[in-house]
């Protein structure tokens, strides 16, 4: 592909962006905005693809749009049918005054202004020399990472750190929403295509969930992307009306949640018991550390993303049937 | 600098804008997590711009873990403000 017709495609491409962004803030629908937002995300998935991130790519197809996607569409859905338009028009009307018109312009003018900034200095950015200190040495140590895929080295392995506390803040994430209330009532069951549909789309999920978590070590992927897309194979189960979705009961879920975390810490508090630093692995054992910290991250963030999408604290089948037990009793 | 940075890079400046006008000046909660979400976009995007080193040439993978991650944080914030959102309409239903 020749230069202009690859500006002439940067250039639709941005334009699509921009526009269904400010089609899914404007719209006064909600349903309408959270469809608009989906395709948006969706879009920025192109575009990361087209910057040559396809590890971006691949993790804003799946969570970014995705499950993002279906927790928005779900807080749509929970709300009662005439409320999602109660922000539209009639009382809204009568109360906007001049000062409101005002104090959204004010809004309008910061906004405006921060864009300004904020191209201000990317441009200026851009334009000094660029520093490839840290590229660099990224490259230079890649050998000694375990992994090939340049971000995977990042994620799990330079940066480990970061990653160990992003683990931290989807746990917290998930325990704040247990804290909030129950979990929402299920789907009805889904008629004949659909379940005819999932009984081949969740094995498919969860090979490819698989997939992704082997290959991320050397290519696009990585426990975050295979975490999403088995949350996703939940979802689906889900939305057709099963009551079981995967998610063990009890004590069981609360080890797959915490797994992720506790195997990060428990290889590096290893580490530090053999005279290593925290999380500096020795780079024979890189490799298989790496796999064996992924894997409990992918099963936690799995676990995690699929709780935020029921909602709260499943009741497991145990409890409900004891509580119908005690129902029936009570009620002879 | 290259054309394709300074385009991506100024698109991501009038999203980030886009979306904090919504998060401000929407009424209702779901619609400013929405627009919370459109600005992290935003954010998103500068980054993969500066990553990006021309065609042919490796993109520096810090920024595209950095995003990561974001993505990440963004889903989990996504998700607790949703539930709180739920329980607060729960409230209100109530009284």
């Amino acid at each position: 592909m020749n230069a202009t017709s690859l500006l002439v495609f940067d250039g639709l491409l941005l334009c699509s962006i921009v526009g269904l962004a400010w089609a899914s803030l404007a719209s006064h629908d909600e349903r309408r905005g959270v469809i608009l937002f989906i395709a948006f995300g969706l879009l920025l998935a192109v575009a990361w693809g087209r910057l040559l991130a396809p590890d971006v790519a691949l993790a804003e197809a799946a969570i970014g749009a995705g499950l993002s996607g279906a927790l928005l569409l779900a807080a749509v859905r929970k709300q009662s049918p005439g409320s999602s338009r109660t922000h539209a028009n009639p009382d809204r009307n009568r109360s906007e005054s001049g000062a409101k018109v005002v104090l959204q312009w004010l809004v309008t003018l910061l906004c405006a202004a921060l864009a300004g900034t904020l191209a201000w200095a990317l441009l200026h950015a851009l334009s000094s020399t660029p520093h490839d200190t840290l590229p660099r040495a990224i490259s230079d140590n890649l050998v000694a990472s375990g992994v090939s895929n340049p971000v995977t080295a990042v994620l799990l392995n330079f940066r480990a750190y970061d990653t160990l506390l992003e683990l931290a803040v989807l746990l917290t994430a998930v325990l704040g929403i247990f804290a909030l209330g129950q979990a929402t009532a299920g789907y009805q069951p889904a008629g004949p295509v659909f379940d005819g549909l999932v009984r081949w789309l969740v094995p498919v999920l969860i090979l490819t969930a698989g997939y992704l978590l082997w290959v991320g070590a050397h290519a696009p992927g990585g426990a975050f992307q295979a975490g999403a897309t088995l949350a996703a194979a939940g979802v689906v189960l889900r939305l057709a009306g099963r009551s079981r979705i995967g998610l063990p009961d009890g004590f069981a879920l609360r080890i797959v949640m915490a797994a992720g975390v506790g195997v990060f810490l428990l290889v590096g508090l290893t580490l530090l018991l053999l005279g290593r630093s925290f999380l500096d692995y020795p780079p024979a054992w890189a490799s298989a550390l790496i796999l064996l910290i992924e894997t409990a991250a992918m099963l936690s963030i799995a676990a995690t993303l699929l709780l935020a999408f029921v909602g709260g604290q499943p009741q497991s089948a145990g409890v409900t049937a004891a509580a119908n037990r005690q129902r029936e009793e009570i009620s002879r | 600098m290259m054309t394709t940075q300074v385009l991506y890079g100024l698109t991501a400046c009038v999203i980030v804008a886009l979306g904090l006008r919504g998060a401000l000046l929407h009424a209702s909660l779901l619609q400013r997590v929405v627009a919370i979400n459109v600005m992290g976009a935003g954010v998103f995007m500068l980054l993969i711009a500066v990553a990006y080193r021309g065609p042919g040439l490796p993109p520096d993978p810090l920024p595209h873990a950095l995003v990561l991650t974001g993505i990440v944080v963004a889903v989990s914030a996504t998700a607790l403000a949703l539930a709180l959102a739920r329980r607060l309409h729960a409230e209100q239903d109530n009284d």
